[in-house]
């Protein structure tokens, strides 16, 4: 909202700096951006004509004598309407002035025109900047102080405000107004409402009916007839202006002056265009047509609020008005409207049309239906003072809404001692009610029955006023106090623990976190299906775009996005994981989100040789080493995964519970991707079940065994087929053995096809003694026994 | 054994010493002078061990033996630090193969931590140290909960503050009732259903809005959100427990202002700003030359908020505010631009 210096000037003294009053208004609840300085205008005054005869060389040019005090000048003047006596804006050479031709903005300097030298510009609207009229120049007022800058005269500051939603008032140059008045302790000018009534009762000429009150607080009209409808006084189009709008002719740019002065929308409609003066608010029939005021054939349907006559819509209720109704240039008569509408209704509507109005943008915020009647006569008045006619007597003020409207609340010293946590005395309280227009009766000590002013539609509530107390105080003159009331108890929430546990213990395994949207494509959503059944994505009705319209059900393809994307620039190898949550369907009620870990490995390895690039392994490793630091064993079982290459994959299980899957990405899915990398090795872990799974006594101490253990190596050769882990288990089984350790892994010269070599070292050891040579000798070879009886081992040498 | 031949053996041993010190010398080696010292020196040494016989000689005796015993301690002590002084000066003796200390060391790769997550927990630990218990809750939600129990109903003006990204979902009156949560508020109304006050609360989490991105908006950001509620607490309690969260997260020489603003689940509301470290409060580009920068919103609850979960409000009052997690970081690390947040550009995320 534009709010210029100048107009705000017509209710309320200011002699604070702008900067500093803005500073006030921002602390007080209604932030101001800019300060826009319109005309700065150097060297440039008001003059006056003091003589004017035609150029000795041309007919069409004139030359001017101009005083602005202190000195005269020679102009020549092109523009056929000065005339001597006028006030005009004066520019010296050294002015900066708008060129019409080039558009550009020129310093002026003194030229010889036809044999007569010009010292100096009588400016037209267009050379300052202030319009489009450029052919004749801007004439001032007569009592314009001669002599004086012109910036003193016609500039202004514009606060540009950004008002909450709660402050309607605040759309109003008035409004602002009275923020202004409360905040540095001055009196308001209201406007002034009163005319003089000659014409015939309205109610002999004009019937309103409301025909769904629940939706029409209040409704006022008055009627004047015999208006001359033409362009608005300079005055008005500069008013207008400033505030961005348009003028159109002079009835309608008062009720827009109007609108911004006092923030209550208008409408005029030619009063003849109405069949027998009678009009009716009501919903819209299904597919009623009506043609508003931008040119749009809109079709309309209940329950959108129109007003009607007896033919059909004529205006949409509180939003926009409508073409055959509207003010022209042969209008005589005019029926004003100042109504109040239901603003959930207005909301509705202009959101199911897609239009927003000046109008709307205030009804949908709610408005007092007192304001309605104030801004009818305002209106009324301006239009008889700049369009003539005779006022019918009376008005038409129909008030459903009068019964609900409740403007008294109860404020108690408690309270407010209650709610800011300091005492202020009653006396400061009523001073700062009294400054923001609200009225106020003792109660009882300490208790006063305040009443809000016409403008304000926030307040409701005790506390209400208590943060118009505090505001106006200033937050920063109330103390802070610490916190002395107890702690509460509460045990932390487990699933986060062990989430951020898990996220630590990835890092430590080296991998780099992201974080991605969760918005996903359906297309890249259904590329990797993790787990055995396909889940139905949940869909945004209003997505963005069609990249961001389902939520995801893995992180896998997020992660498999951020490798693509890092891959146009970084060649190293690519470790990174996220923890966020999967979203799965469940119907009639939100979703289920599932806490996830997902990682993604790709690139080539640190140590090289035996496993050059990050694989299965490395991957199987992490998952590993992550979930042993938190506690948890995994074990792994074979998995057949649609996403996953169907061998070098793996579920990740403790005790019977599925945590999550491993592997490597199909081929398939990678040729979609932009990147070269093979393979590119992925988890993804449930971190829900992972809380299942975790021991609930936490992490328990193992004695140290001090005995010394026995090493024994073996290296056996078996068939491809044979799991590692199943030679593992064999080895572990037997009571002595406390732990085993693949050290090498061999096939290729000297081993036969479909064999490998596995070397193991064991470690024997007993938790109460020394192992004897002869045991260890006797269990080992129980192992290898059990290892050919069960496995097909054949020891090598 | 008289004192005679102990003063002899005291000269033999000192003579012995001297020679074998000048060949150890010679050899050029510290380590050969360490043997040397232990030899004569130690504690096993030749010297202390003609010392320990002292004690069987008569005090007469006892003490000229002393003297020259000490005597040559002293002697060889000078000596042998002179040598080793000597031996320190000579220039290191070149290896074979010319080692390059300069190469690089063996990467260890190592993971961190996103920096959203850092600002997170860094948030969390300062309202814990002011007992605040963490909790989190759906993305998904009601718009009961992210709206109506905030004291947003269906059509208020105020909903217009969040531009609102709805699942696919309709109920029986055709409205769509389940969206992505614009804020973390709604985890306010959930906590004070399921619990009595007093409430301590702090919500972080991801949130959403319909919005075009660009350097400092982003449609999906985190927030932090946190509640207090009981009996007494006021409007002051909010002021000191925000100043003294921007204290402990941005240094104790920051200053904070409250103004007035509007949220429609708090009354009063409250805006927090903290002086800009950039410039101290002159005013600069990340200020945009007002001095200030905007951290937070925050308010008492709003009656009605305490009414629908079942509260007294007359009882019971409390204070909730709310903050974007990136602009945090943002202003910690001088990040410019929101996007490289969730780019997941390695070069960016490596620097955290």
């Amino acid at each position: 909202m534009k709010i210029p210096i100048s107009w705000l000037k017509e209710y309320v003294d200011i002699d604070l700096p702008i900067p500093e009053l803005a500073h006030r208004i921002t602390m007080a609840g209604i932030e101001v951006g800019e300060i826009t300085v319109t005309g700065e205008w150097k060297n440039c005054y008001v003059g006056e004509v003091l003589t004017s005869r035609r150029h000795p060389n041309a007919d069409r040019l004139i030359l001017c004598t101009v005083d602005i005090g202190r000195e005269q000048f020679e102009v020549v003047c092109g523009a056929p309407n000065v005339e001597e006596g006028q006030k005009v804006a004066f520019a010296k050479p050294g002015a900066s002035i708008l060129n019409y031709h080039t558009g550009a903005t020129e310093t002026l300097q003194s030229a010889r025109i036809r044999g007569v030298t010009s010292n100096g510009m009588i400016c037209s609207e267009f050379e300052l900047g202030l319009g489009e009229e450029h052919s004749s120049i801007l004439i001032l007022n007569n009592n314009a102080p001669t002599g004086i800058p012109l910036y003193e005269y016609l500039g202004d500051q514009i606060l540009e405000l950004e008002v909450t939603p709660n402050r309607p008032d605040c759309l109003s140059v008035l409004g602002v107004a009275h923020e202004v008045a409360a905040l540095t302790n001055v009196p308001i000018h209201e406007p002034l409402m009163s005319y003089q009534e000659k014409g015939e009762p309205i109610d002999n000429l004009a019937c309103v009916e409301i025909d769904v009150p629940s939706l029409c607080d209040r409704y006022t009209a008055s009627l004047i007839s015999g208006v001359k409808v033409g362009p608005s006084p300079r005055w008005l189009r500069d008013k207008l202006s400033k505030m961005d709008m348009r003028s159109i002719n002079n009835v309608v740019d008062i009720t827009n002056y109007v609108m911004l002065e006092m923030g209550q929308p208008l409408h005029a409609f030619d009063f003849r265009t109405l069949p027998n003066g009678k009009i009716i608010i009501r919903q819209a029939r299904p597919g009623e047509k009506l043609i508003t005021l931008d040119g749009e054939d809109r079709k309309l349907d209940p329950p959108m609020l129109v007003i009607a006559d007896s033919n059909g819509a004529v205006a949409l209720a509180g939003i926009i008005g409508g073409d055959p109704t509207q003010i022209t240039e042969d209008t005589t008569d005019i029926l004003i409207e100042s109504a109040n509408f239901n603003y959930a209704s207005i909301r509705h509507t202009a959101s199911d049309l897609k239009i927003s109005t000046e109008a709307s943008l205030r009804f949908e915020k709610g408005l007092r239906p007192e304001l309605a009647e104030l801004g009818l006569r305002r209106a009324t008045r301006l239009i008889q003072q700049v369009a003539g006619g005779t006022v019918a007597k009376g008005i038409i003020d129909i008030f459903p809404g009068k019964v609900n409207s409740n403007t008294t609340v109860t404020l108690s010293s408690k309270r407010l001692r209650k709610v800011l946590g300091v005492s202020l005395p009653m006396d400061r309280v009523k001073r700062v009610l009294a400054s923001l227009g609200f009225s106020y009766q003792r109660k009882k000590r300490g208790v006063i029955q305040v009443t809000t002013p016409y403008w304000r539609s926030d307040i409701s509530l005790e506390d209400d006023l208590i943060e118009e107390i505090a505001r106006i105080v200033g937050y920063d003159n109330i103390p802070a106090i610490p916190l002395d009331t107890p702690i509460p108890h509460g045990q932390p929430q487990p699933i986060r623990e062990l989430r951020e546990c898990i996220r630590d213990a990835l890092v430590t395994c080296g991998l780099q976190e992201v974080i991605t949207y969760p918005l996903t494509s359906l297309e890249v959503a259904n590329r990797t299906v993790l787990g055995e059944e396909m889940l139905r994505p949940l869909k945004i009705t209003n997505p963005m775009s069609r990249q961001q319209e389902y939520l995801r059900t893995s992180l896998i393809p997020s992660l498999l996005g951020t490798l693509e994307t890092n891959r146009r620039h970084y060649d190293a190898s690519i470790r990174i994981f996220e923890v966020g949550r999967v979203y799965i369907l469940r119907e009639g009620t939100l979703p289920y989100e599932r806490e996830t870990a997902a990682g993604l490995l790709a690139g080539s390895t640190i140590s090289g040789k035996e496993h050059p690039f990050l694989d299965f392994y490395h991957v199987k490793g992490v998952v590993e080493t992550a979930l042993t630091s938190v506690g948890i064993r995994p074990t792994f079982k074979q998995e057949r995964d649609s996403t996953l290459d169907e061998h070098r994959s793996a579920r990740v299980v403790v005790g019977k519970v599925v945590v999550g899957i491993l592997g490597e990405v199909r081929d398939t899915i990678l040729n979609d991707l932009d990147v070269e990398d093979r393979p590119v090795s992925v988890f993804s872990l449930d971190i829900e079940k992972l809380l299942d799974v975790l021991p609930s006594t936490g992490h328990k101490f193992r004695q140290i065994i001090r005995f010394p253990s026995a090493i024994r190596d073996i290296s056996i050769l078996l068939d491809t087929n044979v799991l590692s882990a199943t030679v593992d288990g064999i080895i572990l089984r037997h009571k002595l053995v406390v732990r085993t350790l693949l050290f090498d892994i061999y096939t290729g010269e000297n081993i036969p096809q479909k064999k490998r070599s596995l070397s193991y070292r064991i470690y024997f050891q007993s938790p109460d003694r020394t192992l004897e040579t002869e045991e260890v000798n006797s269990a080992f070879q129980e192992i290898i026994e059990s290892l050919g009886n069960e496995a097909k081992v054949i020891l090598r040498d | 054994m008289t004192s005679t031949t102990l003063l002899q053996e005291i000269n033999q041993v000192r003579d012995e010493a001297l020679s074998e010190l000048e060949a150890e010398e010679s050899q050029g080696k510290l380590h050969g002078l360490e043997a040397w010292r232990i030899a004569y020196l130690g504690r096993r040494g030749k010297l202390t061990s003609l010392l320990k016989r002292l004690a069987d000689l008569s005090l007469e005796e006892r003490r000229s033996a002393g003297a020259l015993a000490n005597q040559v301690k002293g002697l060889l002590l000078n000596k042998l630090s002179e040598v080793q002084g000597r031996l320190k000066e000579q220039p290191p003796i070149e290896s074979p193969v010319p080692f390059d200390f300069t190469l690089p060391g063996q990467p260890i790769n190592i993971g961190r931590l996103h920096p959203t997550t850092q600002m997170v927990r860094e948030i969390c630990k300062a309202f814990v140290s002011m007992g605040f218990k963490v909790v989190e809750g759906p993305e998904v939600e009601w718009d009961r909960y992210n709206f109506q129990m905030l004291n947003i109903p269906q059509d208020h003006p105020a909903r217009d503050m969040w531009d609102t990204l709805w699942i696919d979902y309709k109920d029986e009156q055709g409205r769509y009732p389940m969206l992505l949560r614009t804020h973390t508020s709604p985890m306010q109304a959930r906590v004070m259903e399921q619990t009595q006050p007093p409430v301590r609360v702090l919500v972080p989490g991801k949130c959403y809005r319909y919005e075009a991105t660009d350097a400092t908006h982003e449609w999906h950001f985190f927030q932090v959100e946190g509640l207090v509620v009981d009996e007494g607490v006021s409007f002051a309690n909010l002021k000191a427990t925000l100043y003294e969260f921007i204290q402990l997260i941005f240094g104790s020489e920051r200053r904070v202002r409250f103004r007035c603003d509007y949220f429609p689940f708090v009354e009063p509301g409250v805006e927090m700003a903290m002086d800009c470290f950039f410039c101290d409060g002159k005013g600069c580009r990340v200020c945009k030359q007002s001095g200030w920068i905007e951290i937070m919103g925050a308010g008492m609850v709003h009656p009605k908020v305490l009414k629908g979960v079942g509260y007294d409000p007359f009882k019971y009052t409390g204070f909730a505010f709310g903050m974007g997690i990136e602009r945090m970081s943002m202003l910690k690390h001088g990040i410019d631009d929101v996007r490289l947040f969730y780019g997941n550009d390695l070069r960016f995320l490596e620097q955290f």
